[in-house]
């Protein structure tokens, strides 16, 4: 894999919800290599560590990538900071993706929150063939709805609270919908990814999920996002940054 | 275009900077952003008897112009660094370093005496870890554990043994005569300083380890000041790290007595930092008319 760092230009800033924001960044030579489930590392100006950004969608005919995340820490919210127009500096792309299938065959997209954003080309890949299942905390904190209906999927919105679509948990339509699903793809809490795996692996069916870690290179050289994996049962630490950030739930000791 | 190679223990170093030993891992994965050749050397990651899997993550936490690591030297262990990574870094045309640590003295002899068989080119003994429980920093703030390790293992390889020195001690001038005494060839420092963050929301230490190293730009002046102490009281090489992230720094270094630079955290923060630094480097002493960096290893003129 051939890794690129430079600085990209901000072709485009928005605003989804409270804290998360929505980034165009123009980088043609990581857009063409890129592909679904993977990440950008980014420096916020003046830190010393890049923070990892999922990559929410690749146009490889324009050259960019989209990122959305969410302005929580110092670095998330200097990120927040650059003004349309101003350069990022970025290396990616990073990581071990989702393993896609034939876009014929049943799947169920799942993820809560800040998770949500990199399922995207994952629900435009499938189209009508997927069951988009989104949870988050409450209707204000809805985010890609729209864009997650436009590619055709069938999309099943959660609130914690009730104030936007079903009231509970997305395990709950999961369970409804897993019948004859070839695979599962998440990415969310932990909590929530934990309650995922079970419900998939109760009926059988594979499921991914993408993990999060606090990272320091991103490329799997230092060795900080460690996270417990077992592989022919032998438990040791993978690294969320190269053999992930997508695992197999089975592999995965949470 | 100045002469920029320097000569440590023997060993000819095309450039004076080397990727600092656990940044790097062994240099796989930043091949892929630039030919390893360019480099002076590479520290590889700290290599122990056995495979040891590190620590709990949170591993890392930023700080004010740094950052906090507690990895734990996890790796694949001695056996696994011979037969699998070794072989790939010795033919990339630059000098490499093997980075040991060990649970006790005689681990650490162990891992050297494997090592003295093969073609590499240079031990870096680690006495200053401060992520594991047993072994690592232990050895290294005590003259007597420091002398008693170096000791063991100089009778264990041939290999021009490097021991990297720990800051968290009251004189490292002392720590570092011991080791001389005992047979090192040369000296690396500063391994990290003992840190640790608090999130005040949970109240719970930032680091599953609860401490962990302090590197990065914060650590500096610290490491420019025991470098200069180092290297004024001992006659063997001294290799100086500890946020450098610039070629200006680098330079800086080598006036305060470093022979050659390690480049830690500034790989994280960026991965060409060992790269760009020998470029700056180099116009720097060309803006200054110096022929050869070895002119400015401890060149600087105290007050």
């Amino acid at each position: 894999m051939k890794y690129t760092q430079g600085k990209y230009l901000l072709l485009e800033k928005n605003t989804l919800a409270r804290q998360i924001y929505d980034f165009t960044i123009l980088c043609p030579d990581i857009a063409a290599v890129a592909s679904i489930g993977q990440f950008v590392n980014i420096l916020p100006q003046g830190h010393t560590l890049r923070r990892p950004i999922s990559i929410c969608d690749i146009d490889k005919e324009k050259g960019t990538i989209r990122i959305v995340f969410m302005a929580k820490g110092e670095g998330t919210l200097k990120l927040a900071d650059t003004p349309k127009g101003a350069n990022l500096d970025m290396v990616g792309p990073l990581g071990h993706g989702f393993t896609v299938s034939d876009s014929s065959e049943k799947v169920i997209i799942t993820g809560g929150g800040i998770g949500v954003p990199p399922l995207l080309p994952l629900a435009r890949h499938y189209g009508k063939n997927a069951v988009v299942i989104l949870g988050f905390r409450s209707a204000d904190a809805v985010i890609l709805r729209q864009d997650f209906e436009a590619t055709g999927a069938k999309v099943i919105v959660c609130t914690d609270d009730g104030t936007a679509g079903e009231h509970g948990m997305v395990t709950a339509p999961l369970s409804r919908e897993i019948t004859g699903v070839s695979r599962v793809f998440a990415c969310g809490p932990i909590p929530m990814l934990k309650a995922i795996a079970s419900v998939s692996e109760q009926n059988n069916v594979p499921c991914q999920v993408s993990l999060e870690e606090r990272m320091g290179c991103g490329v799997g050289a230092c060795l900080v996002c460690a996270c417990k994996v077992k592989k022919n049962g032998d438990e040791h630490f993978g690294h969320v940054c190269k053999d992930g950030p997508v695992f197999d739930s089975e592999e995965v000791i949470w | 275009m100045s002469d920029l190679s320097v000569k440590i223990a023997g060993v000819e170093f095309k450039n004076p900077v080397i990727p600092a030993s656990g940044v790097f891992g062994y240099g796989r994965e930043y091949e892929e952003f630039y030919p390893l050749s360019k480099l002076g050397g590479i520290s590889t990651k700290g290599t122990t008897g056995q495979k040891r899997n590190g620590n709990l993550s949170p591993r890392i936490a930023e700080t004010p112009m740094g950052m906090l690591n507690s990895v734990g030297l996890q790796n694949p262990g001695i056996d696994k660094f011979i037969s699998d990574e070794l072989p790939n870094l010795m033919q990339k045309d630059t000098v490499i370093i093997a980075n040991i640590a060990g649970s006790t003295p005689e681990e650490c002899a162990e891992v050297a005496t494997k090592l003295d068989n093969t073609d590499v080119h240079m031990i870096e003994l680690n006495i200053s870890c401060p992520n594991v429980k047993q072994g690592g920093a232990a050895f290294g703030v005590s003259c007597e554990g420091a002398a008693s390790v170096t000791s063991i293992v100089r009778k264990a390889t041939k290999k021009p043994l490097i021991v990297k020195l720990s800051p968290n001690v009251t004189d490292i001038a002392s720590i570092a005569k011991a080791v001389e005494a005992e047979g090192a060839d040369a000296l690396s420092l500063i391994n990290t300083i003992l840190g640790m963050r608090i999130d005040i929301n949970t109240g719970r230490p930032v680091l599953k380890n609860n401490c962990g190293g302090l590197s990065g730009p914060a650590v500096f002046p610290i490491a420019v000041r025991m470098v200069w102490q180092t290297a004024n009281a001992v006659s063997i090489p001294v290799i100086g790290m500890g946020g450098i992230s610039s070629g200006a720094d680098a330079v800086e270094m080598m006036m305060a007595g470093a022979s050659a630079v390690q480049v830690g955290a500034a790989v994280i923060t960026n991965p060409y930092a060992p790269i760009n630094i020998i470029d700056e480097m180099n116009d720097i002493l060309d803006k200054k008319g110096i022929k050869s960096v070895k002119d400015i290893i401890g060149s600087v003129v105290p007050w």
